[in-house]
């Protein structure tokens, strides 16, 4: 069930973004969009929704002058020199839940779009005011990118603002620099990234191959939270001591509980409660020796590199 | 940022005129009542950190304020929205901390930044600079070269004992590390500050030694990402978040004037109030009075036997007499010290109520003290007893953090 214009401003209202609306008649271009709100002094935004060959979609959301190269785009994103295209209309009308000629940011506020990534012209930060259709191109709303960031963060989105006229070489030394906005193909959960296939504390260095060839770029600023770096079939080992700790209360806990409730006559919210009082008081202690656990294995990881490269040199 | 920024000038002035508290980085001294903070914060031009900048910070990294941050403990910020508001638009930071290592013996009272750093390293998922000042505590301590460079790999043990991640922190000595980028960062801030200012900002007198005239830069500049190029390598404009005690706040009132006109971020800072010393606020820890304060290696009874002999108390002087008027909270260190070590606030503030109506006697808040305290020490001492040289070695090598922000 999309989300209707309506819903949309009233959550927009309730988040306190400051945005003003603009009714007009219905438009299917940004010229005709400039007809109606053009003179009022903000910028207007064209929105591409594109696909790819594995057929991730992808919407792009820049200022109306910035010129968008999509063999340039699909390089950085590492898919090669073809790999984007327009995205069929059924995209817009089934993932997206918009009509024709009104992709917007916006649209990700649909369930139905989780799996869509968001670029944004780096171009809106200069501009105090923007336009976007909010879901129906029969209005336009003007906000800031600050507060577009607001709404986006609120939806569990991080912003990605990107230098879309940009155009750095793609090579073995240089991998795609917005490999990290692809999606990784599974519906977006706000956790941390995929979980790690065995509960073991993996110095992460000995994961990483010294050279950059890989596609996989690391980010240079990772994000926190929801856009994952990941493709779905790699797996991937997290340090996270945090993560850790929970998962070891998540494996005792309900063991305790259930072995517990067999044997004694007690209720099961007051085992539950004195369990959680056990955890917080626990919590400190199982965390700090993780931490030494990983900063431990780390030290050994790193100690084992320098020799390596001592007595072998780079290339092993 | 309009707050008049005033220095250790208009500081002597009201000396003159009254009994004055100094604050600077090497003396901190009180006037009569202890340090008045509201006083300090209006002289130095920071601000106060209200309940509405906590819960930002709450909602900002998905978890509860800090122990430290709801008591009031870390209490005075400089630019500290603003780091917030880029952090909230998805622009990163990174955390920058010190130590000057003058001592082996490690209190509480030092471990107190660092165990807020751990957090916001924590929270905010951010990479961390720690900096062993082993060069400035040879130039003002009758230490010598060798002996200052093994003090600060022994603190660093400690501090790594404080549970940092060696994913996202680099610790460094100033005589391994000052050079390159480094070293050039320094020459451009000392090349902005002119002997007058300094003499203003530090009280520095031309009998000092030229040492301690040049050591300021080396404290402002890992406040730089372009300090660090093995880590922040084509990030210059990345922020720094600097939490520290006030004492210091010279030094970066200092680098934050230089800044702009180097063409680099300002840092922002969070500050600490200082931890009282045992014997009561307006007497000074110090590393040769050992009752002074708890130290890190202190067993559970030597513990039980500072905090019984040595705690101040602000109960009456017998149990009638406390029963009738209760305890002064104000002056009654346990207390205090709880403030800052108790986790549960229920529980704190029920021992408050019960002590203040003198239902609660100082034996019982004493009690309560040592086991809060003999917890903490016992975990930070097996922590510590897992540092070996080869993980100080790690901590310290000059290498990338590719998950620094993860």
């Amino acid at each position: 069930m999309g989300y209707t214009k309506d819903q949309l401003l009233a959550r927009l209202q309730e988040l306190k973004i400051d945005f003003t609306c603009y009714d007009h008649p219905v438009v299917l271009t940004v010229e005709e969009q400039a007809k109606h709100v053009g003179d009022l002094g903000g910028a207007l935004s064209k929105n591409l929704l594109l696909k790819d060959k594995k057929h991730r979609l992808y919407v792009i959301s820049a200022l109306a002058g910035t010129k968008v190269d999509m063999k340039i785009l699909s390089q950085r994103l590492g898919l090669g020199k073809g790999g984007l295209r327009m995205a069929p209309e059924e995209n817009l009308l089934e993932v997206l839940q918009v009509p024709l000629g009104c992709v917007t940011p916006f649209a990700l506020i649909n369930e139905s779009a989780s799996a869509v990534s968001l670029l944004l012209d780096q171009g809106f930060k200069s501009k105090q005011i923007c336009y976007f259709h909010p879901l129906t191109n029969d209005v336009t709303i003007a906000l800031s990118s600050s507060n577009l960031d607001k709404f986006l963060i609120s939806i569990g989105k991080q912003p990605a603002y990107v230098d879309l006229e940009a155009a750095p070489a793609v090579g073995k030394d240089n991998p795609p620099d917005l490999a990290h906005l692809v999606p990784s193909g599974v519906p977006n959960s706000s956790e941390q990234p995929v979980e790690n296939t065995a509960l073991t504390i993996v110095p992460h260095h000995q994961n990483n191959v010294p050279k950059e060839t890989e596609v996989k770029a690391k980010p240079k600023v990772q994000s926190k939270g929801a856009e994952t770096s990941s493709k779905a079939d790699k797996p991937t080992t997290n340090t996270s001591v945090d993560k850790f700790v929970n998962d070891v209360f998540d494996i005792i806990s309900p063991l305790f509980l259930s072995e517990t409730l067999k044997k004694l006559d007690i209720k099961k919210e007051e085992l539950s409660s004195i369990l959680d009082d056990v955890r917080g008081r626990a919590d400190p202690d199982l965390k700090s020796i993780a931490m030494t656990l990983k900063n431990a294995s780390y030290t050994n990881g790193f100690h084992a590199g320098f020799k390596t490269m001592l007595h072998r040199g780079l290339d092993g | 940022m309009a707050a008049a920024e005033q220095g250790v000038d208009a500081a002597r002035k009201e000396k003159e005129e009254e009994e004055e508290q100094v604050v600077n980085p090497w003396e901190v001294s009180a006037g009569k009542g202890g340090i008045d903070y509201d006083k300090l914060v209006d002289q130095f031009g920071c601000q106060r950190i209200d309940d509405a900048l906590i819960d930002r910070i709450a909602r900002l990294t998905g978890r509860p304020p800090h122990c430290f941050l709801r008591r009031g403990l870390f209490f005075a910020h400089r630019d500290l929205n603003e780091l917030l508001d880029l952090y909230e638009k998805g622009e990163k930071f990174y955390l920058y901390t010190g130590r000057g290592p003058s001592s082996e013996a490690l209190h509480l009272g030092h471990l107190i930044p660092f165990m807020f750093t751990k957090y916001l390293q924590e929270a905010f998922k951010v990479p961390l600079v720690i900096q062993l000042t082993d060069d400035e505590k040879f130039l003002w301590k009758n230490l010598t070269i060798q002996e200052s460079k093994r003090l600060a790999r022994e603190n660093a043990k400690d501090i790594i004992a404080c549970g940092f991640d060696i994913e996202r922190t680099f610790i460094f000595s100033d005589f391994s590390f000052v050079g390159g980028a480094f070293y050039e960062n320094m020459m451009q801030v000392a090349r902005c500050v002119t002997m007058n200012k300094a003499i203003g900002i530090f009280g520095f007198n031309l009998e000092d030694h030229i040492g301690k005239v040049s050591f300021p830069p080396v404290q402002a500049v890992p406040s730089f990402p372009s300090s660090f190029p093995h880590l922040f390598a084509g990030k210059d404009q990345l922020r720094c978040l600097i939490p520290c005690a006030i004492d210091q706040d010279p030094y970066f009132r200092m680098t934050r004037d230089v800044a702009p006109r180097i063409g680099y971020q300002k840092p922002s800072l969070i500050e600490s109030r200082f931890f009282p010393a045992l014997q009561g606020e307006n007497t000074k820890m110090s590393a040769s009075d050992a009752n002074s304060a708890i130290y890190v290696t202190d067993s559970a009874k030597e513990i039980k036997t500072k905090v019984n002999k040595y705690a101040f108390s602000g109960g009456q002087d017998s149990i009638e007499l406390h029963r009738k008027l209760g305890a002064n909270l104000d002056v009654d260190v346990p207390i205090k010290y709880l403030n800052f070590f108790l986790e549960d606030d229920d529980d704190l503030a029920h021992i408050k109520k019960e002590y203040k109506e003198g239902r609660m006697l100082t034996g019982e808040v004493k009690q309560r003290l040592m086991a809060v305290l003999s917890e903490i020490v016992a975990r930070h001492q097996r922590a510590r007893a897992q540092v070996t040289e080869e993980m100080v070695d790690a901590f310290m090598a000059v290498r990338p953090l590719p998950n620094m922000f993860g």
